[in-house]
């Protein structure tokens, strides 16, 4: 759902030049500024730098809004670009990253109007806090206000929702019978309609699912782990 | 094209860190810089919540090489650093933005913002004082009414000039998120504060309410993918005000329209050059100051690599594009590694909408003329900067053989940017931040 709706690979050595362009001036950066044709798929390492920067920024005490929401659009971009291959095990993290970045910036403002929440009850107990809730006043009562992102419990879930078609193979599908993801299943991406390129066509490959083995879907779950840590609102101090 | 001299090599100096170029404080770092309407005064706010004013001597017969310099007016702190409980949050002192009030007594007003408080100095002169109560002594000890036999008034004697900044209202806690803009109403009797998601409207004299006129803050944040980047009034028609983006788009706003003005009047967004596309096209698109023109017909925005004009009635495309360094295209992956991909410089008219000017690396900063097209770039620098000397046009070198005097992209330093700097209301003043540092260029008449 995410990365394969049907992307029609390129040539294969078309694609490695372009790949090592990326790769090349990436890992040396004393070669001389060429104007260069944008490449049609990311380097691995680019979108590792992105996944990289989008942790970072999150992991701020207040995260910069402006670059977070640059660097996940980016994100999308990048992982959008890269086209799947169904004999090699994928790169576990092009179809976590975008799930992930979705997940901890929803969460990174769940946390907040959660924790805003429980505050707001003991405000008036609170001495020092002498400014009026003004900007209570713009967000709206909180408890009524659609939070941003489901509540941190459900994190869990909703990563693996919205991305049930393409994480889980028939195995696995199993254990989550009973999760209704009827409501994840409409189209999440649209940066394939920006078409880096022109040339890969868009199929409506809904079915078309990336296998990924066990140790994958470890990894993913350290992810989920790493996003349950993210979530408990951060102590004093940074 | 006008020459610029260096006409008083003013750099400002922290008054109490030892300066040297290679070594400073954070806290002295230039966060933004701006003239007052009439152009006699100059501020400048830095990393540690300062604010520093800056006045033009007035030219004297005797002194005639003396034209005009600045010199320190007044200096206060604004905004300290504060410590939000409910969040555990630091919220910065770093003086964001400036904005003057225009002047309408003795006194000047001006605004200044961190990121989430935004406050009303007054600053004022005094050069005389009372002398001669009858209650308190010349101490000012109470005086026992008893032994009070007869009565005087008051005079007022003449006293050393002081210039005293007093905060005249605090208008926080209605900013959830960053304040990136504020801008001053031509109706002089209202402001607006913009911050990545929302725009709010103030009156100057009320702090505890303030109207939100911009909200683009989806109702689940998984769906944001665009911030507000910055926001000005017109300058003639209050009702009407413009913000950029983060995907390069400019909505122009009238508050008639509606209490909410999330439906914009005016789209402007220029279809993206397909040839131009790459991964970072979003980051590079992303709109890092607005301005209207001093005439209210144009506005001008900066993104990572250009200047664009638009007329105000063409919403398609913009009517000028100018190349501040475009020899940094082919350099976005490095630049996206360390991060100056995300710089926001910005920009600013000369006092008759000719020259536009903005600032880049290697603290270089740009000039272009629009009705010559001819552009230039001058460096901002202790090293070629002696008094009366000419700046003398810069060059990048971009490939091939390198000039003599040319310097080549891999030699630039990137941890020099301009990104704050000021053109005089009226006159052929410069003002340029370069890091720590305050230049001050005029031009040079003949």
């Amino acid at each position: 759902m995410m990365l394969s709706k049907g992307l029609k690979r390129k040539r294969e050595e078309e694609r490695e030049k372009e790949a090592l362009a990326v790769d090349s001036w990436w890992l040396d950066p004393s070669l001389p500024a060429v104007a260069q044709a944008p490449p049609a798929v990311a380097s691995s390492s680019l979108l590792d730098l992105s996944v990289l920067k989008l942790h970072h920024s999150l992991r701020q005490s207040e995260p910069d809004l402006r670059h977070l929401v640059l660097v996940v659009n980016t994100l999308r971009r990048i992982q959008a670009s890269m086209a799947p291959e169904p004999t090699l095990p994928p790169v576990p993290s092009p179809p976590a990253a975008p799930c992930v970045a979705d997940n901890l910036l929803a969460s990174s403002d769940a946390a907040l109007s959660a924790s805003m929440a429980s505050l707001l009850e003991d405000l008036s107990h609170i001495e020092g806090l002498s400014q009026a809730p003004q900007p209570l006043v713009d967000e709206g009562p909180p408890s009524g206000r659609p939070t941003g992102g489901s509540p941190p419990s459900l994190g869990a879930l909703d990563l693996l929702g919205p991305a049930t078609g393409c994480l889980l193979d028939d195995e696995l599908e199993g254990l989550f019978e009973d999760i209704d993801t009827s409501m994840y299943d409409s189209e999440l991406w649209a940066p394939a309609s920006e078409g880096l390129k022109p040339g890969p066509e868009d199929g409506p490959g809904k079915e078309e699912a990336l296998e990924l083995d066990e140790a994958e879907l470890d990894y993913l779950l350290d992810v989920l782990v790493g996003t349950q840590a993210l979530e408990r609102p951060p102590g004093p101090g940074r | 094209m006008k020459c610029f001299s260096r006409y008083l090599p003013y750099i400002f100096r922290p008054p109490n860190t030892i300066l040297s170029s290679s070594c400073h404080t954070e806290a002295d770092i230039i966060s933004t810089v701006e003239f007052n309407h009439t152009g006699e005064l100059l501020a400048t706010g830095d990393k540690g919540g300062r604010v520093v004013i800056f006045q033009r001597e007035q030219e004297s017969k005797n002194q005639v090489h003396r034209r005009g310099e600045y010199n320190v007016y007044s200096t206060f702190q604004s905004h300290e650093p504060e410590f939000d409980y409910l969040k555990s949050l630091e919220i910065e002192e770093k003086i964001n933005k400036i904005r003057w009030l225009p002047q309408q007594n003795a006194a000047y007003f001006l605004l200044s913002t961190n990121d989430k408080t935004v406050k009303l100095w007054k600053v004022s002169e005094r050069d005389k004082r009372p002398e001669g109560y009858n209650l308190k002594d010349e101490e000012g000890r109470l005086r026992d009414p008893a032994t009070i036999t007869t009565l005087r008034v008051p005079v007022l004697r003449p006293m050393d000039l002081m210039v005293e900044a007093t905060p005249r209202r605090v208008f926080a806690n209605a900013h959830t998120y960053h304040i990136n803009s504020i801008s001053v109403n031509s109706d002089y009797e209202t402001y607006m504060s913009a911050d990545d998601l929302r725009i709010n409207l103030w009156n100057f004299e009320i702090t505890n309410q303030s109207f939100n006129i911009v909200d683009i803050k989806p109702a689940n944040m998984e769906e944001l993918t665009e911030v507000i980047t910055a926001a000005e009034f017109h300058p003639h028609h209050c009702n009407s005000f413009v913000y950029s983006s983060s995907k390069g788009t400019i909505r122009l706003c009238d508050m008639r329209a509606s209490a909410l003005c999330d439906r914009h009047s005016k789209f402007f967004e220029e279809p993206e050059d397909p040839s131009n596309r790459s991964f970072f096209s979003e980051i590079i698109s992303s709109i890092s100051d607005v301005k209207f023109s001093h005439s209210g017909r144009y506005i001008m925005t900066r993104d990572y690599l250009t200047v664009k004009v638009w007329d105000l009635n063409m919403e398609n495309r913009p009517i000028e594009t100018y190349q501040v360094h475009d020899y940094l295209r082919s350099k976005l992956c490095s630049l996206y590694e360390n991060d100056c991909i995300f710089d926001k410089f910005e920009c600013v008219w000369n006092g008759s909408d000719s020259v536009i000017m903005t600032g880049s690396y290697n603290n270089f900063f740009r000039m272009f003329d629009r009705n010559t097209k001819r552009d230039v770039t001058l460096e901002a620098s202790r090293e070629n900067s002696k008094p009366r000397a000419i700046l003398k046009p810069r060059k990048v070198c971009v490939g091939g053989k390198r000039r003599k005097d040319e310097i080549s992209v891999d030699s630039l330093d990137f941890s020099k940017k301009i990104l704050h700097t000021a053109w005089h209301p009226s006159e052929n003043i410069i003002a340029v931040a370069a890091t720590n540092n305050l230049y001050i260029f005029q031009d040079k008449v003949n």
